[in-house]
């Protein structure tokens, strides 16, 4: 077959590298994909159980696929009402961590002084500390200041524990801010916080809604916190409640209501991570991969 | 850059607060618990112990077997798992066509987004007797396995893996874009094979990224609580027992909040140690 091709010598080089190449390509989409089931699995469990009416524990097409799990768990007590707690406390924490790592990353960014630097180490330190170790001393400082079992109480700390993270990331934004406007408005008259108010902060506007909704998301999905600092039932937010809801295995489990409810509750962080996806790459390979 | 005005620093305060309040207060109150014997019953009891927790804990089996299973946790799920699979995911989807990279990398970093306690579900699901893996097994004609039960601390470990890849690879893929193409394909054009130019270029140039990325790692598997807890909490017996959850335990189970404390407080030491050589790595990148 290959007979009649052979005088065209120049040309042999050229084909078994291209050849070579589709093979390659393909053994890769292969692996990838080998990968990419094995990360799938447990999702696609989730998706399936959320709509099987006889969810069990494995990767199963439902029969009769039904929204009941949905209606069933669309309650007052199960999801409403701890769906609620969440927003109030991820979102208090948030405005909390948003306004003060605003306020404490301008003068961070605009005045010179020995202290920034040393400062700024201490915050990045600090973002890599693990909050976990210290929830021990935390829940005894709470019961001592009657702060414990209070949303308040944990909504500050849960807005301290991201705060270190939030200044970092707040004060690079701040960074790529051009400072002529900033001169112009303050010979103006203008005052250093209305300067912050008016023209830097809208000027980062991008940076600022980062930082937001990546502190929502860290927050929303923060379990420990408010399994330590909270007890009152009626104020538990989604990512405790769904705990004690499968946390207690002592009754039967209903796992297509379960699987129903993590949806419900994932939601919010999957949407909110796709609207800041693109930014929050640059955003990492930018501030040298920092994490809280 | 100027002087601060006469209130320039004021816009710190609140930062500066929360973070004394919160933070280095916890931290300072953690420093002396540890060297007390304060118990959840009765606090007025309180006496100072000085390093008795200390020498308690490291004569305490339960507890060097938490130092084991955190040690193996961490090399499994951050050192081998998240990072060697989020390099490899990086560098093969440099290679792959893009809808398989695509798809690959919305898998990954969905579990990644997750909130953790519904990962922790979803692996509790999977590695269940009845769960998908068994499953799979069975179809291949593999043994099974009660995975949480007789491999617990290898079960968290890969939930971990699971939970953490994306963000490794994302650091990798990042890295990997900024190798320029023309050193890659002046090697392959020498005639390096695939392995030999990862091995002589591509891990070289990126070695600050895998250094990065391992302490952030570590730093971050040394904390993990909830997954832990969800899955097995700890057990059976103390077989998932990492730090973090053994801290827990004694702390609030046991109601030996100084003793707990102490464990903590090794935890931070740990993991500022970490920081301190994270901040120097990144001090030689600036």
């Amino acid at each position: 077959m290959t007979a009649p091709l052979k005088p065209l010598k120049p040309a042999k080089p050229l084909n078994p590298l291209k050849n070579r190449r589709t093979a390659e390509r393909l053994a890769t989409d292969l692996a990838l994909l080998v990968l990419a089931t094995a990360f799938a699995l447990p999702l696609v469990w989730l998706v399936l159980s959320s709509i099987d009416p006889v969810a069990g524990l494995r990767v199963h097409l439902p029969d009769k696929p039904t929204l009941d799990n949905f209606s069933g768990v669309l309650t007052e007590e199960i999801t409403f009402r701890p769906m609620l707690n969440s927003l109030i406390l991820c979102g208090g924490a948030t405005a909390l961590t948003v306004a003060a790592s605003a306020l404490a990353a301008y003068p961070l960014s605009r005045y010179r002084s020995r202290f920034n630097r040393p400062f700024l180490l201490t915050v990045l330190f600090t973002t890599c500390l693990p909050i976990t170790a210290i929830m021990v001393p935390v829940y005894g400082l709470f019961v001592q200041t009657n702060l414990i079992d209070t949303t308040y109480g944990t909504a500050l700390f849960l807005s301290t524990s991201q705060l270190p993270f939030g200044i970092w990331l707040m004060k690079n934004f701040m960074d790529g801010v051009p400072m002529v406007l900033e001169e112009a408005a303050r010979t103006d008259g203008a005052t250093g916080m209305q300067t912050l108010i008016r023209i830097v902060l809208p000027l980062m506007g991008p940076g600022v809604t980062v930082v937001t909704i990546f502190s929502f998301i860290m927050m929303w999905g923060n379990f420990f916190v408010p399994f330590m600092l909270l007890l009152t039932p009626e104020q538990l937010p989604a990512s405790v409640s769904i705990f004690n809801f499968f946390g207690n295995r002592t009754g039967q489990v209903a796992f297509g209501e379960l699987a129903a409810f993590s949806m419900i509750y994932s939601t919010p962080v999957v949407l909110l991570y796709v609207l800041i996806a693109r930014r929050l790459g640059s955003g990492f390979a930018l501030g040298g991969a920092v994490k809280g | 850059m100027r002087r601060a005005g006469r209130f320039g620093w004021l816009p710190l305060t609140p930062a500066v607060v929360l973070l004394l309040v919160f933070l280095a207060g916890p931290i300072g109150y953690c420093v002396y618990i540890a060297f007390t014997n304060m118990q959840l019953t009765g606090s007025s009891s309180t006496d100072f112990v000085g390093f008795a927790n200390f020498r308690r804990a490291f004569a305490d089996p339960v507890f060097r077997n938490a130092v084991w299973l955190t040690l193996v946790f961490t090399v499994i799920s951050s050192l081998v798992g998240q990072n060697s699979l989020g390099l490899l995911l990086a560098t093969l989807m440099r290679r792959a066509s893009k809808p398989v990279r695509t798809l690959t990398g919305a898998f990954v970093i969905a579990a990644w987004v997750l909130p953790e306690i519904v990962a922790a579900f979803l692996l509790y699901a999977f590695f269940r007797r009845e769960g998908t893996l068994n499953g799979i097994l069975d179809w291949l004609h593999l043994p099974s396995q009660n995975w949480l039960y007789t491999l617990p601390i290898i079960a968290v470990s890969f939930a971990n893996v699971w939970r953490g890849t994306a963000f490794s690879m994302l650091i990798y893929s990042a890295a990997l874009g900024e190798i320029p193409q023309d050193i890659t394909e002046a090697a392959e054009v020498d005639g390096a094979s695939g392995l030999r130019r990862f091995w002589h270029i591509t891990l070289p140039m990126i070695r600050r990224s895998i250094a990065t990325n391992l302490m952030l790692n570590t730093l971050q598997t040394l904390s993990v609580f909830g997954l832990i807890w969800a899955m097995t909490r700890g057990g059976p017996g103390n077989r998932s027992e990492t730090l973090p959850v053994f801290m827990y335990d004694q702390a609030f189970n046991k109601s030996l909040i100084g003793y707990g404390t102490a464990v903590a407080l090794l935890l931070l030491l740990i993991s500022s140690l970490f920081s301190v050589v994270y901040l120097r790595l990144l001090k030689t990148e600036v």
